[in-house]
């Protein structure tokens, strides 16, 4: 059974709908990311989870119980705010202890388990610290280990290392991730950066203006896209106009000068999404001609003009000769690396 | 770069200031250092002002209790007009702060919007509405047999307060708005996600983080409210003084201007000292707030 569950949820501002139809089922130690743009109604829907908007339709159960009956101070999650929100005029150490007091947890009992939460996260002996004089990285740690120590049932993250420079980002992405595999905190991840989502998460949520585009595992989610939305947003890739022709025995694809057996369902015009990784020199298949190439140390970076619009191609650096600028290729790739979808024929 | 321009370069902010600066001194310095001169000199009924140094007139506010009692009143007024706009104005701004877009900047004006208008004009208000048997309310009251005879509020101490909060609220309510600015907009949520209901947010969360703009507020009431001489003047008359009606009587009724400046002069030190007292303690405490 669902631990938590989110049934056709929406949420409208007056006329506007800002998240529509949002269904999901997350299991016991799951570690979900909410993918999409700005402005797509992640922290919408994280809010409702957290209690802080009331859902205008749908329902969001938690083992089963509905959770929009419980006030927001009574649902026992543990959030951790993009601004971290942590309380400037209490210690580190009474930050933490904040929601243990709020539990009635006997004062020694508090104390030790504020000195666990905040070894955790690696500020052990930063105790009597305020967040102010603490940097970003360091007030996001006292901001987990304020959420983590209630033992929440669920743990929501809205976008909690966008404002970590780049470097520090990526050291508490891997802690962030052996956090919760060790303590197996059923956690949801609000984030704008596909990187981020897919690092983290064992399934991805992509969102865009509100509606769920695809639910799957980072690898699904990379490599069958579901819509051009999530293709686009995951990374780089191409997208080919194509044609499937039922009438020929076998039925094929044919995607300017290349062609394969056609795969199930699809009739008529469609798209190909094919990965630039995915993508090799041979000899059939799209003709194209290198428009530049740029070296860039693992991997080559092609541009192309093909006959089907702009290509990119990556080659690995396996030290094997490549085409030069100006010269004239043929792009080919596997059937079973591509994605297929119909196409609104124009 | 040469020396010459690095010379020009430092002199030029105090060029740039030297208008600012000389106004400064002439209108505020000068007339202060004339005052405070002022009342070591002596005064007489018929000799009028004698520019000698004598400590007649300070010796006088020493010794005489009804200058001890007088103080003693202004700052008490002050203390409670301070506390009542505390009171009052901290929620306000608080519950000012969370209402929504329009409502918000409609009530905003209502508590601003005082302050364009003079200061007289609100305080004969008050006069209006409560001065003796002719006070609106009180003759309201007094038909609905509420109250047999008029609510004192003229040359009283608690009218003063009153009126005297009522013109000074802006001020409170402006510095703890300006504290709540810079409150996390999650810190609520934060705090109930953790499991504080309402009371508690306020108490342990909110309060302390807008302690020192009520702080703040409450030093900039308190002095104003020392130094006050509108409405003290209008409610008080000449039967009840605070210190800065009594340097105007003793300036342009007694004509004693020695005394007058005496009482000023003094009025004016133990304010800097309430004010920097306070304003160092208030830093000193909230430290980490501040930061
Ligand atoms: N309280 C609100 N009132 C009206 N519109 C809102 C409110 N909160 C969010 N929105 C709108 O909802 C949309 C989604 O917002 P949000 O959930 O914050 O997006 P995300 O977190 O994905 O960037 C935005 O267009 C935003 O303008
Ligand atoms: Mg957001």
């Amino acid at each position: 059974m669902a631990y938590l569950e989110l049934d056709r949820v929406a949420k409208q501002f007056g006329a506007q709908t800002v998240v529509d139809d949002f269904s999901l089922s997350v299991g016991k130690g799951e570690f979900i990311s909410f993918l999409g743009p700005s402005g797509c109604g992640k922290t919408t829907t994280l809010q409702m989870i957290a209690g802080f908007l009331d859902p205008t339709r749908g329902a969001i159960r938690l083992e089963g119980k509905d959770l929009t009956a419980i006030h927001p101070a009574k649902r026992g999650l543990g959030i951790v705010f993009q601004s971290y929100a942590l309380f400037p005029h209490m210690s580190a150490a009474e930050n933490v202890a904040f929601g243990l007091e709020m539990r009635g947890v006997p004062r020694a009992d508090r104390a030790e388990r504020v000195r666990a939460a905040l070894a955790m996260v690696g500020l052990a002996g930063y105790e009597d610290r305020h967040p102010r004089r603490m940097s970003g990285g360091q007030q996001q740690r006292v901001a987990l280990a304020r959420a983590l120590v209630i033992k929440p049932s669920v743990l929501l993250l809205d976008e909690p290392l966008s404002n970590l420079d780049a470097k520090l980002r990526e050291e508490m992405q891997i802690e962030l991730r052996q956090i919760q595999r060790t303590i197996g905190t059923t956690t949801i991840l609000v984030t704008h950066d596909q990187n981020e989502a897919m690092s983290l998460s064992d399934r991805i949520v992509v969102m865009s203006q509100g509606r769920i585009e695809q639910i799957g595992t980072p690898q699904e989610t990379y490599e069958k896209p579901a819509s051009a939305f999530v293709s686009q947003f995951l990374g780089k890739t191409n997208d080919f106009a194509g044609s499937i022709d039922r009438t020929a025995t076998p039925p094929r694809l044919v995607a300017g000068s290349w062609s394969a057996p056609a795969p199930a369902g699809l009739n008529g015009a469609i798209t190909v999404s094919i990965r630039p990784e995915r993508i090799g020199f041979g000899e059939a298949g799209l003709s194209a001609k290198i428009v530049t190439r740029i070296f860039q140390g693992n991997h080559w970076l092609f541009q192309c003009e093909s006959e089907c619009g702009p290509a990119i191609v990556i080659r690995q650096n396996d030290g094997t000769a490549q085409p030069a600028e100006g010269e004239a290729v043929r792009l080919a790739w596997r059937p079973e690396d591509m994605s297929v979808r119909a196409r609104a024929s124009a | 770069m040469s020396a010459v321009a690095e010379e020009r370069n430092a002199r030029a902010p105090w060029a740039l200031t030297a208008p600012a600066l000389m106004l400064f001194i002439g209108v505020l310095l000068i007339p202060l250092a004339m005052t405070v001169m002022l009342s070591f000199h002596d005064w007489g009924q018929y000799k009028g002002i004698e520019p000698v140094f004598i400590l007649k007139n300070w010796r006088e506010i020493a010794t005489d209790p009804y200058y001890a009692e007088m103080f003693w009143r202004t700052f008490r007024i002050a203390i409670l007009t301070t506390l009542l706009t505390a009171l009052l104005g901290a929620p306000e701004a608080y519950i000012l702060n969370r209402m929504s877009g329009r409502w918000k900047s409609f009530f905003l004006l209502v508590i601003l919007g005082p302050l364009l208008i003079s200061v007289v004009a609100r305080t004969l208000g008050w006069a209006l509405l409560f001065g003796g048997n002719n006070g609106l309310v009180n003759k309201l009251l007094m038909s609905l047999g509420v109250i047999h005879s008029p609510i004192p509020f003229m040359f009283t101490e608690t009218g003063m307060v009153v009126a005297l909060a009522h013109v000074m609220m802006p001020f409170m309510v402006l510095s703890v708005w300006a504290a709540l600015q810079r409150l996390d907009p999650q810190i609520e949520n934060a705090a109930m996600s953790l499991g504080a209901g309402p009371i508690t947010i306020i108490r342990r969360i909110i309060m302390p983080q807008i302690m020192p703009g009520v702080l703040s507020g409450a030093i900039i009431v308190f002095s104003l409210s020392a130094s006050a001489f509108a409405t003290p003047a209008i409610i008080g008359g000449r039967r009840l003084k605070v210190a800065a009606t009594l340097a105007y009587d003793e300036f342009l009724n007694t004509l004693n201007w020695p005394l007058g400046a005496a009482v000023a002069t003094l009025l004016l030190i133990a304010l800097v000292l309430i004010v920097i007292g306070s304003n160092a303690l208030i830093e000193r405490r909230y430290a980490e707030v501040f930061r």
